[in-house]
């Protein structure tokens, strides 16, 4: 795909296309993100510093990427059972759960930010009987890894289900034929050709809970030093009219999210060479 | 997306023929297991919450729930949360179909670099997304005293919330976009090119036809989450009751002020869009699935 053209172009429209593409997202993504970068290289390396490893911001990092890592990897493991029992069972109401897989996709994260909250607060559907076992959910950072875990639902599911639709029999019953187990079939037949999808499902739902502002708010209760997430100290910065401060805390999240938008892309790649796609 | 698709609707089929099948079927326990943990999560994540809402949306009755809904405060967000996805749903359809033509039709370099950049914004924290804007327009900004001296208010004004929604739906479409016509290939154009039909007429019956379901796809998804994005417009809105305020700005509001009620009402409205999106989704997956047949 890097190669130069060697034919003429038959196709009207690259200068258009191409101009429009690229002024449009310079407008609207790149200018305004790099003034993130321009904005904190102003700041003196020691203020900067003083900002990005305050004890308050690094106890955000800390729940941020720790609950977004516990988060994906509950997301992991349910999304492939989930993904597993659309593809290779029939049930009642397959159909429905199939559409419904999406909903994080679709729903607000405002309201699914309220909506957990109203379930696992002391008097919710689920508080009401965790609270008296000692498990205290809401406004507090299990609350966080609930609403981590709803936002990332999806991601898992739907990086694996079509590689398992697309999952050729053949293998398993070659497998089977030379007496293995179905669990020697599934760790040493199957499992290898969904980590992959498993792993890229894994970085999209992590990268997707790092960031997550909206459903998170509500439930974390926001105790400083114990519920509080990084884009939270933004958002604190901002309101205290500290722009500098919340520059330099989103450009740590900007770096991050390069990484692992990178590391997805990697990801990705690779998935598609394993299949046997070329891109 | 055709392909996933009509895998979709030919799973039921499969399924059937994988559970009854020696080599691919478990041992009965296993299957139970797995349905039951697998439908257990689906219900407690998933299922739950999306009742929750209704269920709490009408705890005091119709009443309080349609006076919710009908009061001016939140008639102004549902005005303001349309007009976000009036202007950027449009925008970022032509942006997709631009970026998609360039990238599939045409050989550059560069060209994977720009793919990555395209969902760049899905990748940023929403908080950050609104900050950006703050710190290019705001006050403080770098054309803030600029556009003060002409009395242009971006920042705590509508254009500052149009334009963090426009920023968090780029991707949407491009990316439903670019995987099908890089799978459906030039051939088809290049033969209406040589046989004389001109740049637009190409796109129009050529290009066009062939990918208006990812089209409607894209376009239903981002309005989605232009309807709902909460993060990215909190930072720019500046939260003024009746002025910008979008619809989950609003449920924020009225939930910070413990309406838990009024704040259920109007998210349910929300639930509802979302739920509407699910089915128009399902239902453009299984008219591609009949196509592909």
């Amino acid at each position: 795909m890097t190669k130069a053209p060697t034919l003429p172009r038959v196709l009207p429209g690259f200068g258009l296309s191409l101009g429009f593409t690229l002024t449009y997202l310079s407008l609207v993504v790149l200018i305004p993100l790099a003034a993130v970068f321009i904005r904190a290289s102003s700041l003196s390396l020691e203020a900067f510093w003083d900002a990005v490893t305050a004890p308050r911001v690094l106890a955000s990092y800390q729940l941020s990427f720790g609950m977004a890592l516990l988060a994906a990897a509950i997301n992991t493991v349910f999304g492939l059972l989930l993904a597993w029992s659309l593809v290779r069972y029939r049930f009642p109401g397959k159909k429905l759960v199939d559409a419904l897989v999406d909903l994080p996709f679709a729903l607000p994260t405002a309201v699914a930010g309220i909506a957990l909250t109203a379930l696992y607060a002391g008097n919710g559907w689920l508080g009401q009987y965790l609270e008296p076992l000692g498990i205290k959910v809401a406004f507090g950072p299990l609350g966080v890894l609930v609403a981590l875990v709803f936002i990332g639902l999806p991601f898992v599911v739907r990086t694996v289900q079509p590689v398992l639709e697309d999952l050729e029999t053949e293998l398993e019953e070659a497998a089977t034929s030379l007496g293995a187990h179905r669990w020697q079939t599934f760790r040493h037949v199957i499992l290898p050709v969904l980590q992959p999808a498993l792993m890229t499902g894994f970085a999209l739902a992590f990268a997707r809970a790092v960031g997550e502002y909206g459903s998170v708010i509500f439930i974390a209760g926001n105790i400083p030093m114990v519920s509080e997430i990084t884009p939270l100290m933004i958002i604190s910065k901002l309101e205290q009219y500290d722009y500098a401060g919340a520059t330099a805390i989103a450009s740590v999240m900007l770096v991050a999210s390069f990484l692992l938008l990178l590391a997805i892309n990697g990801l990705q790649a690779w998935q598609a060479r394993r299949n046997g796609r070329s891109e | 997306m055709a392909a996933i698709t009509a895998n979709l609707y030919a799973q039921h089929d499969r399924a059937a023929l994988l559970e009854n099948r020696q080599a691919t079927r478990e041992a009965r326990w296993v299957k139970v297991t797995i349905l039951g943990a697998a439908l257990t999560f689906f219900a407690i994540f998933l299922l739950l919450p999306l009742a929750v809402v209704f269920v709490e949306a009408l705890a005091k009755g119709w009443h309080t729930y349609l006076d919710a809904l009908v009061e001016p405060d939140a008639l102004s967000a549902v005005t303001l949360t349309l007009l976000a996805a009036l202007i950027s749903v449009p925008l970022n359809l032509v942006f997709g179909v631009a970026a998609a033509w360039a990238i599939t039709r045409f050989d550059f370099r560069g060209k994977q670099l720009l793919i990555t950049l395209i969902d760049l914004p899905f990748s940023v924290s929403p908080v950050v997304a609104g900050l950006i804007y703050v710190l290019v327009f705001s006050s403080h900004g770098w054309i803030g005293p600029w556009l003060l001296e002409h009395d242009i208010k971006v920042i705590f004004a509508v254009p500052g919330i149009v334009l963090a929604t426009v920023f968090v739906t780029v991707p949407f479409v491009a990316r439903e976009l670019i995987p099908l016509l890089q799978a459906q290939g030039r051939e088809e154009e290049e033969a209406a090119v040589v046989l004389g039909a001109r740049g637009w007429q190409v796109f129009w019956h050529v290009t066009l036809p062939n990918v208006r379901w990812a089209l409607l796809y894209g376009v239903i998804l981002s309005n989605a989450r232009a309807m709902g994005e909460f993060g990215a417009v909190s930072v720019v809105s500046g939260h003024i009751r009746g002025e910008t305020n979008t619809l989950p700005l609003h449920v924020e509001i009225l939930y910070n002020e413990y309406q838990f009620a009024a704040a259920f009402a109007v998210a349910s409205l929300l639930a509802l869009l979302a739920l509407v999106t699910l089915a128009v989704k399902s239902w453009i997956e299984w008219r591609a699935a009949q196509a592909h047949d």
